[in-house]
Protein backbone atom coordinates (compact mmCIF):
# COMPACT_ATOMS: atom_id res chain seq x y z
CA UNK A 1 0.00 0.00 0.00
CA UNK A 2 1.12 3.67 -0.70
CA UNK A 3 2.33 5.76 2.20
CA UNK A 4 0.65 8.45 3.31
CA UNK A 5 3.04 11.40 2.49
CA UNK A 6 1.89 14.25 5.42
CA UNK A 7 3.63 16.92 6.66
CA UNK A 8 2.74 17.66 10.40
CA UNK A 9 -1.09 19.23 10.65
CA UNK A 10 -3.23 19.24 7.78
CA UNK A 11 -5.28 16.28 6.16
CA UNK A 12 -4.38 14.01 3.91
CA UNK A 13 -7.28 13.80 1.27
CA UNK A 14 -6.55 10.24 0.13
CA UNK A 15 -6.98 8.83 3.63
CA UNK A 16 -10.61 11.05 3.58
CA UNK A 17 -11.55 10.02 0.75
CA UNK A 18 -10.92 5.61 1.36
CA UNK A 19 -12.61 6.40 4.15
CA UNK A 20 -15.48 8.25 2.79
CA UNK A 21 -16.02 5.27 0.33
CA UNK A 22 -15.58 2.70 2.59
CA UNK A 23 -16.93 3.40 5.95
CA UNK A 24 -19.10 6.14 5.90
CA UNK A 25 -23.05 5.90 5.68
CA UNK A 26 -24.00 6.09 2.27
CA UNK A 27 -23.00 9.69 1.43
CA UNK A 28 -25.85 10.04 -0.74
CA UNK A 29 -27.82 10.14 2.58
CA UNK A 30 -24.77 11.34 5.09
CA UNK A 31 -27.10 9.97 7.91
CA UNK A 32 -26.33 8.13 10.52
CA UNK A 33 -29.00 5.66 10.35
CA UNK A 34 -28.59 2.84 7.48
CA UNK A 35 -30.55 0.36 5.89
CA UNK A 36 -34.00 0.88 7.48
CA UNK A 37 -35.33 -1.74 4.96
CA UNK A 38 -33.21 -4.14 7.00
CA UNK A 39 -35.61 -4.58 9.46
CA UNK A 40 -38.43 -6.39 8.38
CA UNK A 41 -41.26 -5.88 10.65
CA UNK A 42 -40.83 -2.10 11.35
CA UNK A 43 -40.35 -1.53 7.80
CA UNK A 44 -44.41 -2.66 7.31
CA UNK A 45 -45.19 0.42 8.82
CA UNK A 46 -45.72 2.41 5.95
CA UNK A 47 -45.81 5.76 5.76
CA UNK A 48 -44.32 6.26 9.07
CA UNK A 49 -41.06 6.26 8.19
CA UNK A 50 -39.91 5.50 11.76
CA UNK A 51 -36.18 3.81 10.99
CA UNK A 52 -35.22 6.08 7.82
CA UNK A 53 -35.74 9.67 8.00
CA UNK A 54 -34.17 12.55 9.97
CA UNK A 55 -36.90 12.28 12.74
CA UNK A 56 -35.82 9.41 13.86
CA UNK A 57 -31.79 10.40 13.71
CA UNK A 58 -32.91 13.99 15.46
CA UNK A 59 -34.66 11.54 18.16
CA UNK A 60 -31.66 9.45 18.71
CA UNK A 61 -29.00 11.78 18.83
CA UNK A 62 -31.04 13.83 21.49
CA UNK A 63 -31.08 10.84 23.90
CA UNK A 64 -27.40 10.19 22.65
CA UNK A 65 -26.97 14.02 24.24
CA UNK A 66 -28.93 13.05 27.43
CA UNK A 67 -26.70 9.91 28.00
CA UNK A 68 -23.68 12.25 27.76
CA UNK A 69 -25.10 13.92 30.77
CA UNK A 70 -25.88 10.76 32.53
CA UNK A 71 -22.55 9.75 32.06
CA UNK A 72 -20.70 12.87 33.21
CA UNK A 73 -23.05 12.31 36.26
CA UNK A 74 -21.81 9.12 36.76
CA UNK A 75 -18.27 9.65 36.35
CA UNK A 76 -16.23 9.63 39.42
CA UNK A 77 -13.04 11.82 39.33
CA UNK A 78 -11.16 9.14 42.09
CA UNK A 79 -12.46 6.30 40.28
CA UNK A 80 -9.56 4.62 39.15
CA UNK A 81 -9.25 2.07 36.22
CA UNK A 82 -8.37 -1.28 36.90
CA UNK A 83 -4.99 -2.01 36.45
CA UNK A 84 -2.71 -4.94 36.11
CA UNK A 85 0.15 -6.61 35.58
CA UNK A 86 3.22 -6.87 33.08
CA UNK A 87 2.16 -10.67 32.03
CA UNK A 88 -1.76 -9.40 31.56
CA UNK A 89 -0.65 -7.51 28.53
CA UNK A 90 -2.03 -8.10 25.02
CA UNK A 91 0.87 -9.46 22.91
CA UNK A 92 1.05 -8.31 20.27
CA UNK A 93 -1.44 -5.35 20.87
CA UNK A 94 -3.75 -4.72 17.90
CA UNK A 95 -3.33 -1.96 15.71
CA UNK A 96 -6.60 -0.56 15.00
CA UNK A 97 -7.55 2.78 12.74
CA UNK A 98 -9.52 3.32 10.01
CA UNK A 99 -7.15 3.11 7.34
CA UNK A 100 -5.11 0.01 7.42
CA UNK A 101 -1.63 -0.11 9.32
CA UNK A 102 0.42 0.70 6.16
CA UNK A 103 -1.26 4.18 5.75
CA UNK A 104 -1.29 5.27 9.22
CA UNK A 105 0.60 9.27 9.77
CA UNK A 106 4.49 8.67 9.91
CA UNK A 107 5.25 11.70 11.79
CA UNK A 108 9.03 13.16 11.75
CA UNK A 109 10.04 13.34 15.28
CA UNK A 110 12.62 15.79 14.72
CA UNK A 111 10.80 18.19 13.18
CA UNK A 112 7.77 17.58 15.76
CA UNK A 113 5.92 21.26 17.51
CA UNK A 114 3.11 20.11 19.85
CA UNK A 115 0.48 22.71 19.69
CA UNK A 116 -0.94 24.28 22.58
CA UNK A 117 -3.86 26.47 22.23
CA UNK A 118 -7.06 27.96 23.58
CA UNK A 119 -8.23 28.83 27.29
CA UNK A 120 -4.62 28.46 28.34
CA UNK A 121 -1.92 30.91 29.72
CA UNK A 122 1.48 29.50 28.00
CA UNK A 123 0.90 29.14 24.61
CA UNK A 124 4.40 27.85 23.36
CA UNK A 125 4.94 24.50 21.76
CA UNK A 126 6.50 21.34 22.93
CA UNK A 127 9.35 19.60 21.15
CA UNK A 128 9.44 15.82 21.53
CA UNK A 129 12.49 16.35 23.64
CA UNK A 130 10.76 18.76 26.14
CA UNK A 131 7.76 16.55 26.80
CA UNK A 132 9.90 13.49 27.34
CA UNK A 133 11.56 15.67 30.19
CA UNK A 134 8.20 16.04 31.61
CA UNK A 135 8.03 13.46 34.92
CA UNK A 136 6.16 9.88 33.77
CA UNK A 137 3.88 7.47 35.02
CA UNK A 138 3.07 3.96 33.33
CA UNK A 139 -0.22 2.70 33.72
CA UNK A 140 -1.03 -1.21 32.59
CA UNK A 141 -4.80 -0.66 31.73
CA UNK A 142 -7.66 -2.24 29.49
CA UNK A 143 -8.26 -0.31 26.06
CA UNK A 144 -12.09 -0.94 25.32
CA UNK A 145 -12.91 -0.41 22.20
CA UNK A 146 -16.29 0.54 20.75
CA UNK A 147 -16.77 -2.05 18.51
CA UNK A 148 -16.84 -4.51 21.75
CA UNK A 149 -13.41 -6.52 22.11
CA UNK A 150 -10.48 -4.79 24.38
CA UNK A 151 -6.97 -5.56 24.82
CA UNK A 152 -4.46 -4.95 27.86
CA UNK A 153 -1.60 -2.44 26.91
CA UNK A 154 1.40 -0.92 29.00
CA UNK A 155 1.73 3.11 28.62
CA UNK A 156 4.31 5.41 29.61
CA UNK A 157 4.00 8.98 29.98
CA UNK A 158 3.14 12.29 31.40
CA UNK A 159 -0.35 13.10 33.26
CA UNK A 160 -2.42 15.44 31.34
CA UNK A 161 -3.41 17.20 34.17
CA UNK A 162 0.28 17.97 35.34
CA UNK A 163 0.63 19.17 31.64
CA UNK A 164 -2.57 21.38 32.12
CA UNK A 165 -1.74 23.02 35.17
CA UNK A 166 1.90 23.46 33.89
CA UNK A 167 0.45 25.34 30.95
CA UNK A 168 -1.83 27.51 32.97
CA UNK A 169 -4.98 26.01 31.70
CA UNK A 170 -8.58 26.98 32.72
CA UNK A 171 -9.10 24.32 34.75
CA UNK A 172 -12.96 25.43 34.55
CA UNK A 173 -13.09 25.46 30.33
CA UNK A 174 -15.27 22.51 29.48
CA UNK A 175 -13.30 20.64 27.19
CA UNK A 176 -10.46 19.60 25.66
CA UNK A 177 -9.20 18.91 22.01
CA UNK A 178 -7.07 17.12 20.22
CA UNK A 179 -6.14 17.20 16.35
CA UNK A 180 -4.33 14.22 15.01
CA UNK A 181 -1.48 13.94 12.23
CA UNK A 182 -4.16 12.35 9.65
CA UNK A 183 -7.20 14.85 10.59
CA UNK A 184 -8.32 12.84 13.07
CA UNK A 185 -9.59 14.74 16.12
CA UNK A 186 -11.69 14.39 19.31
CA UNK A 187 -12.45 16.27 22.57
CA UNK A 188 -13.11 15.33 26.03
CA UNK A 189 -14.46 17.04 29.09
CA UNK A 190 -12.42 18.63 31.66
CA UNK A 191 -13.28 16.30 34.97
CA UNK A 192 -11.67 13.45 32.52
CA UNK A 193 -9.12 15.41 31.01
CA UNK A 194 -8.03 16.23 34.75
CA UNK A 195 -8.56 12.15 35.91
CA UNK A 196 -4.89 10.97 37.36
CA UNK A 197 -5.05 8.05 34.78
CA UNK A 198 -5.13 10.17 31.50
CA UNK A 199 -2.11 10.44 29.82
CA UNK A 200 0.30 11.96 26.95
CA UNK A 201 2.10 8.61 26.39
CA UNK A 202 5.43 8.54 24.06
CA UNK A 203 6.15 5.24 25.32
CA UNK A 204 4.23 1.25 24.28
CA UNK A 205 5.09 -1.24 26.32
CA UNK A 206 8.92 0.17 27.65
CA UNK A 207 9.36 1.01 23.84
CA UNK A 208 9.34 4.47 22.43
CA UNK A 209 5.49 4.48 21.07
CA UNK A 210 5.98 3.21 17.88
CA UNK A 211 4.17 4.53 14.46
CA UNK A 212 0.97 1.57 14.51
CA UNK A 213 0.22 3.05 18.57
CA UNK A 214 0.75 6.70 17.67
CA UNK A 215 3.65 7.90 17.62
CA UNK A 216 4.82 10.39 19.01
CA UNK A 217 2.13 11.17 21.02
CA UNK A 218 -1.00 9.20 22.28
CA UNK A 219 -2.97 10.53 25.02
CA UNK A 220 -4.72 7.81 26.75
CA UNK A 221 -7.67 7.72 28.62
CA UNK A 222 -8.98 4.47 30.13
CA UNK A 223 -12.07 6.03 31.55
CA UNK A 224 -12.93 6.02 27.67
CA UNK A 225 -13.47 3.83 24.67
CA UNK A 226 -10.50 3.60 22.42
CA UNK A 227 -11.60 5.91 19.60
CA UNK A 228 -11.54 8.77 22.57
CA UNK A 229 -7.71 8.14 22.60
CA UNK A 230 -6.42 9.81 19.94
CA UNK A 231 -2.64 9.06 18.36
CA UNK A 232 -0.62 11.08 16.30
CA UNK A 233 -1.40 13.94 18.49
CA UNK A 234 -0.16 16.99 17.53
CA UNK A 235 -1.93 20.25 18.65
CA UNK A 236 -4.49 20.44 21.58
CA UNK A 237 -7.04 23.44 22.76
CA UNK A 238 -8.46 24.00 26.05
CA UNK A 239 -12.10 24.98 24.85
CA UNK A 240 -15.65 26.40 26.23
CA UNK A 241 -16.85 25.09 22.56
CA UNK A 242 -18.25 21.95 21.75
CA UNK A 243 -15.80 20.84 18.98
CA UNK A 244 -16.98 17.09 18.55
CA UNK A 245 -14.52 14.64 16.75
CA UNK A 246 -14.00 12.45 13.95
CA UNK A 247 -16.38 9.55 15.06
CA UNK A 248 -18.38 11.67 17.31
CA UNK A 249 -19.68 14.00 14.32
CA UNK A 250 -20.65 10.77 12.67
CA UNK A 251 -23.12 9.89 15.40
CA UNK A 252 -21.30 7.93 18.04
CA UNK A 253 -21.61 9.13 21.37
CA UNK A 254 -19.83 11.73 22.77
CA UNK A 255 -18.82 10.75 26.45
CA UNK A 256 -18.52 7.76 25.91
CA UNK A 257 -17.42 6.39 29.29
CA UNK A 258 -15.93 3.38 30.58
CA UNK B 1 -74.64 0.12 39.85
CA UNK B 2 -73.41 -3.67 39.91
CA UNK B 3 -73.79 -6.12 42.80
CA UNK B 4 -71.38 -8.19 40.86
CA UNK B 5 -68.32 -7.31 43.73
CA UNK B 6 -70.81 -7.42 46.78
CA UNK B 7 -71.75 -10.89 45.70
CA UNK B 8 -68.23 -12.38 44.33
CA UNK B 9 -67.10 -15.11 45.67
CA UNK B 10 -63.29 -14.97 44.82
CA UNK B 11 -61.27 -15.45 47.71
CA UNK B 12 -59.75 -12.34 49.25
CA UNK B 13 -56.49 -11.00 47.08
CA UNK B 14 -57.62 -12.61 44.16
CA UNK B 15 -59.68 -10.55 41.20
CA UNK B 16 -63.03 -10.87 41.06
CA UNK B 17 -64.47 -13.57 38.39
CA UNK B 18 -65.61 -10.21 36.54
CA UNK B 19 -61.65 -8.93 36.52
CA UNK B 20 -60.13 -9.52 33.26
CA UNK B 21 -57.30 -11.90 33.22
CA UNK B 22 -54.77 -9.30 31.84
CA UNK B 23 -55.02 -5.79 33.96
CA UNK B 24 -54.58 -2.68 31.58
CA UNK B 25 -51.04 -2.14 33.38
CA UNK B 26 -49.96 -6.04 32.27
CA UNK B 27 -51.17 -5.12 29.13
CA UNK B 28 -49.09 -1.64 28.61
CA UNK B 29 -46.15 -2.97 29.74
CA UNK B 30 -46.34 -6.30 27.76
CA UNK B 31 -46.63 -4.36 24.60
CA UNK B 32 -43.87 -1.50 25.05
CA UNK B 33 -41.72 -4.11 26.18
CA UNK B 34 -42.12 -6.15 22.53
CA UNK B 35 -41.00 -2.69 21.07
CA UNK B 36 -38.32 -2.29 23.28
CA UNK B 37 -37.07 -5.97 22.98
CA UNK B 38 -37.12 -6.01 19.61
CA UNK B 39 -34.93 -2.62 19.19
CA UNK B 40 -32.33 -3.95 21.90
CA UNK B 41 -32.08 -7.39 20.26
CA UNK B 42 -31.74 -6.15 16.80
CA UNK B 43 -29.53 -3.49 17.23
CA UNK B 44 -27.83 -5.67 19.95
CA UNK B 45 -27.36 -8.30 17.09
CA UNK B 46 -25.78 -5.42 15.13
CA UNK B 47 -23.28 -4.37 17.84
CA UNK B 48 -22.62 -8.18 18.63
CA UNK B 49 -21.43 -8.56 14.36
CA UNK B 50 -18.97 -5.48 15.22
CA UNK B 51 -16.85 -7.77 16.99
CA UNK B 52 -18.28 -11.06 17.19
CA UNK B 53 -17.62 -13.25 19.72
CA UNK B 54 -18.55 -16.57 17.93
CA UNK B 55 -17.40 -17.86 14.25
CA UNK B 56 -21.55 -16.53 12.98
CA UNK B 57 -22.42 -12.91 12.60
CA UNK B 58 -25.97 -11.99 12.51
CA UNK B 59 -27.76 -11.09 8.81
CA UNK B 60 -28.48 -7.37 7.95
CA UNK B 61 -31.97 -8.53 7.87
CA UNK B 62 -32.80 -8.81 11.00
CA UNK B 63 -30.46 -6.46 12.54
CA UNK B 64 -31.32 -2.74 13.72
CA UNK B 65 -29.13 0.73 12.74
CA UNK B 66 -26.97 -0.03 9.70
CA UNK B 67 -23.64 0.20 11.11
CA UNK B 68 -22.18 0.14 14.48
CA UNK B 69 -22.65 3.84 15.09
CA UNK B 70 -27.09 3.44 14.02
CA UNK B 71 -27.46 0.11 16.44
CA UNK B 72 -25.60 1.69 19.85
CA UNK B 73 -27.78 5.02 19.30
CA UNK B 74 -30.97 2.75 19.18
CA UNK B 75 -29.31 0.50 21.92
CA UNK B 76 -28.80 3.50 23.94
CA UNK B 77 -32.24 4.78 23.44
CA UNK B 78 -34.39 1.59 23.91
CA UNK B 79 -32.60 0.83 27.00
CA UNK B 80 -34.12 3.38 28.48
CA UNK B 81 -37.72 2.45 27.46
CA UNK B 82 -36.62 -0.89 28.57
CA UNK B 83 -35.61 -0.28 32.27
CA UNK B 84 -38.58 2.33 33.16
CA UNK B 85 -40.93 -0.27 31.83
CA UNK B 86 -39.37 -3.08 33.06
CA UNK B 87 -39.23 -1.08 36.42
CA UNK B 88 -43.04 -0.36 36.35
CA UNK B 89 -43.93 -3.26 35.49
CA UNK B 90 -41.83 -5.43 38.28
CA UNK B 91 -42.84 -2.54 41.16
CA UNK B 92 -46.81 -3.33 40.34
CA UNK B 93 -46.42 -6.90 39.93
CA UNK B 94 -44.85 -6.99 43.61
CA UNK B 95 -47.23 -4.61 44.99
CA UNK B 96 -50.35 -5.58 43.02
CA UNK B 97 -49.58 -9.26 44.16
CA UNK B 98 -50.12 -10.34 41.01
CA UNK B 99 -46.63 -12.22 40.80
CA UNK B 100 -47.45 -13.51 44.29
CA UNK B 101 -51.19 -14.81 42.67
CA UNK B 102 -49.61 -15.70 39.09
CA UNK B 103 -46.18 -17.06 39.59
CA UNK B 104 -45.80 -19.06 42.77
CA UNK B 105 -45.77 -21.51 43.99
CA UNK B 106 -43.72 -23.11 41.53
CA UNK B 107 -43.01 -26.96 42.33
CA UNK B 108 -40.67 -29.14 40.32
CA UNK B 109 -43.21 -31.79 40.39
CA UNK B 110 -45.38 -29.71 38.87
CA UNK B 111 -43.24 -28.52 36.26
CA UNK B 112 -42.32 -32.04 35.17
CA UNK B 113 -46.31 -33.49 35.25
CA UNK B 114 -47.12 -30.60 33.02
CA UNK B 115 -44.16 -30.66 30.72
CA UNK B 116 -45.37 -33.99 30.17
CA UNK B 117 -48.57 -33.20 29.32
CA UNK B 118 -47.39 -30.18 27.22
CA UNK B 119 -45.52 -32.60 25.13
CA UNK B 120 -48.24 -35.09 25.26
CA UNK B 121 -50.80 -32.62 23.96
CA UNK B 122 -52.95 -33.13 26.85
CA UNK B 123 -52.08 -29.48 28.84
CA UNK B 124 -55.19 -27.44 29.03
CA UNK B 125 -55.24 -23.88 28.00
CA UNK B 126 -59.19 -23.21 29.00
CA UNK B 127 -58.41 -21.47 32.01
CA UNK B 128 -56.09 -18.23 30.93
CA UNK B 129 -56.26 -16.88 34.49
CA UNK B 130 -54.20 -19.88 35.94
CA UNK B 131 -51.12 -20.33 34.76
CA UNK B 132 -49.54 -23.92 34.50
CA UNK B 133 -46.24 -24.40 36.20
CA UNK B 134 -44.23 -24.47 32.59
CA UNK B 135 -45.99 -20.81 32.35
CA UNK B 136 -44.66 -20.13 35.85
CA UNK B 137 -41.36 -21.19 35.00
CA UNK B 138 -40.76 -19.50 31.85
CA UNK B 139 -42.48 -16.28 33.05
CA UNK B 140 -40.15 -16.45 35.98
CA UNK B 141 -36.85 -17.31 34.13
CA UNK B 142 -37.36 -14.32 31.23
CA UNK B 143 -37.69 -12.20 34.44
CA UNK B 144 -34.47 -13.12 35.66
CA UNK B 145 -33.13 -13.54 32.43
CA UNK B 146 -34.10 -10.05 31.41
CA UNK B 147 -32.55 -8.55 34.92
CA UNK B 148 -29.65 -10.65 34.28
CA UNK B 149 -29.53 -9.18 30.67
CA UNK B 150 -29.83 -5.46 32.11
CA UNK B 151 -27.31 -5.86 34.76
CA UNK B 152 -24.32 -7.51 32.08
CA UNK B 153 -25.17 -4.79 30.10
CA UNK B 154 -24.38 -1.98 32.36
CA UNK B 155 -21.44 -4.15 33.82
CA UNK B 156 -20.41 -3.52 29.82
CA UNK B 157 -21.24 -0.37 29.37
CA UNK B 158 -19.28 1.39 32.26
CA UNK B 159 -16.35 -1.61 33.14
CA UNK B 160 -14.46 1.63 35.35
CA UNK B 161 -17.37 3.37 36.78
CA UNK B 162 -19.06 -0.28 37.85
CA UNK B 163 -16.03 -1.89 37.98
CA UNK B 164 -17.50 -3.56 41.09
CA UNK B 165 -20.35 -5.01 38.92
CA UNK B 166 -18.50 -5.83 36.17
CA UNK B 167 -15.72 -8.09 38.51
CA UNK B 168 -19.06 -9.83 39.74
CA UNK B 169 -19.83 -11.13 36.32
CA UNK B 170 -16.01 -12.17 35.91
CA UNK B 171 -14.31 -9.36 34.31
CA UNK B 172 -15.10 -7.48 31.10
CA UNK B 173 -14.85 -10.56 28.61
CA UNK B 174 -17.02 -12.74 30.64
CA UNK B 175 -19.73 -10.20 31.29
CA UNK B 176 -20.53 -9.77 27.27
CA UNK B 177 -20.65 -13.85 26.98
CA UNK B 178 -22.98 -13.09 29.98
CA UNK B 179 -24.92 -10.82 28.11
CA UNK B 180 -25.15 -12.81 24.96
CA UNK B 181 -26.19 -15.86 26.70
CA UNK B 182 -29.10 -13.73 28.46
CA UNK B 183 -30.07 -12.72 25.06
CA UNK B 184 -30.18 -16.53 24.14
CA UNK B 185 -32.50 -17.75 26.81
CA UNK B 186 -34.58 -14.70 26.16
CA UNK B 187 -34.67 -15.19 22.35
CA UNK B 188 -35.47 -18.83 23.86
CA UNK B 189 -38.14 -17.69 25.06
CA UNK B 190 -39.55 -15.73 22.57
CA UNK B 191 -40.01 -18.79 20.51
CA UNK B 192 -41.76 -20.72 22.43
CA UNK B 193 -44.05 -17.76 23.52
CA UNK B 194 -44.68 -17.15 20.19
CA UNK B 195 -45.25 -20.19 18.95
CA UNK B 196 -47.70 -20.60 21.92
CA UNK B 197 -50.00 -17.50 21.17
CA UNK B 198 -50.69 -19.06 17.99
CA UNK B 199 -51.25 -22.33 19.28
CA UNK B 200 -53.71 -20.53 21.38
CA UNK B 201 -55.04 -17.94 19.98
CA UNK B 202 -57.54 -16.71 22.57
CA UNK B 203 -54.26 -15.82 24.65
CA UNK B 204 -53.18 -13.43 22.47
CA UNK B 205 -56.44 -11.22 22.37
CA UNK B 206 -56.27 -11.80 26.36
CA UNK B 207 -53.30 -9.64 25.95
CA UNK B 208 -54.84 -7.10 24.04
CA UNK B 209 -58.37 -7.02 25.29
CA UNK B 210 -57.86 -8.32 28.97
CA UNK B 211 -60.12 -11.46 28.63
Amino acid sequence: MSRSRKGPGGVDARLLIKDAAGLLPDPARRAFLRGGASFGALALLSGCDIIDGSSAERALMQVSHFNDRVQAWLFRPDKLAPTYSDADVTRPFPFNGYYPEDDAPEVDGEDYKFLVGGLVENKKSWTLNELYALPQETQITRLVCVEGWSAIGKWTGAPLREFLRRVGADLRAKYVWFRCAEGYSTSIDMATALHPQTQMTFQFDGQTLPRKYGFPMRVRIPTKLGFKNPKYVMEMAVTDKYLGGYWEDQGYNWFSGN
Amino acid sequence: MTTDAIHSRAPPGAPAARDPIHPIWVRVAHWINVVAMAVMIGSGWEIYNASPLFWFAFPPAITLGGWLAGALLWHFAAMWVLAVNGLVYLVLGIATGRFRHMLVPLRAADVLADAKRAFSGTLSHDDLSVYNAVQKLLYLGVLVAGVVMVLSGISIWKPVQLQELTRMFGGYDAARYVHFFAMAAIVGFLLVHVIMTLLVPKSLRAMIMGR
